[in-house]
């Protein structure tokens, strides 16, 4: 994925990117800000158009299907998005909102919804998010963040998807309610099957939701693994010097670890051979012309490293 | 003492009455030390670091209790005397720093300017110490850096240019209100660490104002834990985090998902959310969504000691305090 950002200049905010989905897992996408994770979500639903590769969805290519024949597809993948708020028209009552899709879209069957249909779908949506009924008839504005997240879950989860893209989903909430929407995402999968695509930058919510992680660096996955593999034993620097940054609220006595150097390079000119070699504490001379590869360890994950620390 | 504050309580009109935001806030800071005032949006950490500044400019607010800073007491200072000593003595530092800085001249200017708006010193003397500062800062290439623009400068950098400015005129107190929300957590990690440096290299308290209790345990000597615009639990960092006094503090770190030992099933939450200030309950604000509540909530709790900490909270009056945390292992 390339953009254009001026004076003939191109940001390649995604680069060689490849990883599979896997029907019923969570998959965590995880990295600093413009690493990529984002525009990788928003590529899977293609909702931006990749420069170059393919995004294939049950089997469809759908890189450069007609925007005709992916609507229908696109019943079966939804988003949901930080902003809570911004995501629903403040105009328009909660119910409407909802509704909206189940009166876009075809019924099973072909031919529209009837209004009891999309009714008792509201209803059912509604307990399903653990909204009271009444938040039908409400506007955005009246609600919390926590609360309006459960809206925007709501109205994703209408037309029954398969696959949920979840970009930072709970970064805006306050911890004791980004709890709540992270037990609720996890329900959802389990009563309705749900697979999930889960970007966010917090390790902790991601390693707490996720069946297999990715974690991006500069437009690129560096390391890909079962979630408890990749967060416990790091095979790729990145992922261990962005696990020991993590403030924990545990009081230590040992000492903090000290923190990694220097800020992200700019993804206009990233750095030769590997991306990260600039502020790696393990660099040796060969990352810093022979970029790595991903390649898979003995225990399965995959990494892009020449000198990983684990997994082998 | 270098700073104590008393019953603060800041109210602002909404509505057409006073409601209180902040309700009889007391703590100290001594020097050297980071005290960290955690709670979640709304609970009157920020209108609470604003009102030691004299910065509640808002028509008809009342600020009340209060604010002694070296002895003086500064509710109620005439604003030309609080501007002579903001800045000088104490100074803040925000969560975005573009907002602190202009983007019309460079970091170096700004500093200097800063510098010289306290001190008569000349131009050269000034840069060189704004070249000194940003270097202390860990800016790499300080002189590049100063003649630079904002915008040209990473999140990263920019936020210890803003330090360095608040620095400049060695401040005895440091307001740091959310310094590494909008930061990476490999560059929070950094700028945390710089701020457990300053009292080192610089002398300063510092007043850490943060939602991020990870944040608090890994910087700061003392806690305040704020609930609805009051003071649920204060004490040092250490025995507050391994055994929690109130309810609240005690949820509040259940519910934040560990990084490392098993996975929870289901991560504990607190049913609910924050009352607004002007639905404040007459009793303890935080009983309507507590495990523990029961009759004598009804009436607001006083702060009691309970182990190393002072609680609001009937439990330790009564004397049941809470079970000590479960901490699980840590990194292997």
């Amino acid at each position: 994925m390339t953009y254009r950002v001026g004076r003939g200049q191109v940001l390649r905010a995604l680069d060689g990117v490849s990883l599979a989905v896997r029907p019923g897992e969570v998959l965590g996408l995880v990295g600093e800000s413009g690493c990529g994770k984002s525009t990788l979500g928003r590529c899977l639903l293609r909702l931006v158009q990749p420069s170059s590769g393919r995004v294939v969805f049950d089997g469809t290519d759908i890189t450069t299907l007609p925007e005709r024949r992916l609507r229908p597809l696109r019943q079966d993948m939804q988003m949901v998005f930080q902003d809570s708020y911004a995501a629903l028209n403040p105009r328009r009552r909660v119910g409407d909102l909802i509704a909206e899709p189940l009166r876009v879209h075809p019924a099973p069957g072909g031919g529209r919804r009837s209004r009891a249909d999309i009714a008792a779908r509201l209803a059912e949506l509604m307990d399903l998010v653990g909204l009271p009924q009444a938040a039908l008839e409400r506007y955005p504005h009246e609600f919390s963040g926590g609360q309006r997240q459960r809206i925007n879950i709501a109205r994703a989860l209408a037309l029954s998807p398969r696959l949920v893209v979840a970009d930072e989903p709970v970064a805006a909430l306050d911890v004791s309610i980004q709890a709540q929407i992270v037990n609720l995402f996890m329900d959802l999968r389990d009563r309705l099957g749900l697979t999930y695509v889960f970007v966010a930058h917090d390790l902790a919510v991601v390693r707490q939701i996720s069946t297999r992680v990715a974690v991006m660096y500069l437009g690129a996955i560096v390391e890909l693994g079962e979630a408890d593999a990749v967060l416990h034993h790091p095979a790729h620097p990145y992922t261990a010097a962005l696990i020991a940054a993590v403030p924990e609220p545990v009081v230590r006595k040992e000492g903090l670890p000290p923190p990694l150097r220097g800020d992200v390079p700019s993804p206009i000119a990233p750095p030769p051979g590997c991306r990260f070699h600039t502020r790696c504490p393990v660099v040796r001379d060969r990352c810093r012309v022979d970029p790595p590869v991903l390649h898979a360890l003995a225990d399965g994950r995959e990494v892009v490293c020449h000198y990983p620390l684990a997994g082998e | 003492m270098l700073l104590a504050v008393r019953d603060l309580t800041v109210a602002l009109p909404i509505g057409g009455r006073l409601v209180p935001i902040v309700e009889s806030v007391s703590f100290t800071l001594g020097a050297r030390e980071i005290l960290g005032i955690v709670g979640e949006s709304g609970s009157g950490k920020s209108v609470t670091s604003l009102a030691v500044m004299g910065l509640i400019d808002v028509p008809g607010a009342r600020v009340s209790g209060s604010v002694r800073f070296r002895g003086r007491e500064l509710v109620g200072l005439a604003p030309r005397a609080y501007r002579a000593l903001r800045g000088r003595e104490i100074a803040m530092i925000f969560q975005d720093p573009m907002t602190a800085f202009t983007p019309v001249y460079t970091v170096g200017r700004q500093i200097d300017e800063q510098i010289r708006a306290h001190q008569k010193i000349s131009r050269t003397d000034a840069r060189a110490r704004t070249v000194r500062l940003l270097g202390d800062m860990g800016v790499p290439d300080p002189e590049r850096v100063a003649g630079r623009h904002p915008h040209q400068l990473s999140g990263g950098l920019r936020q210890r240019a803003m330090i360095a400015m608040a620095l400049s005129c060695n401040p005895a107190l440091l307001i740091a209100d959310e310094p590494t929300t909008a930061l990476d957590v490999t560059v929070q990690a950094q700028i945390l660490d710089l701020l457990r440096g300053l009292r080192r290299e610089y002398g300063s308290s510092v007043l850490l104002i943060t939602h991020d209790m990870g944040v608090v345990a890994e910087t700061c000597d003392r806690t305040l834990v704020l609930y609805s615009g009051l003071v649920a639990e204060r004490g040092p960092t250490g025995a507050l985090f391994a055994q929690p006094g109130h309810p609240y503090t005690a949820a509040l770190l259940d519910s934040i998902p560990p990084l490392h030992g098993p996975r929870p099933a289901r991560l504990p939450s607190i049913p609910g959310s924050p009352p607004a200030p002007a639905e404040r309950p007459a009793g303890c604000p935080f009983a309507p969504r507590c495990v523990y509540v029961q009759d004598s909530c009804a009436v607001r709790p006083p702060l009691v000691a309970c182990g190393e900490q002072d609680v609001a909270c009937v439990l330790p009056a009564e004397g049941r305090p809470l079970p000590p945390r479960f901490v699980s292992e840590m990194r292997a």
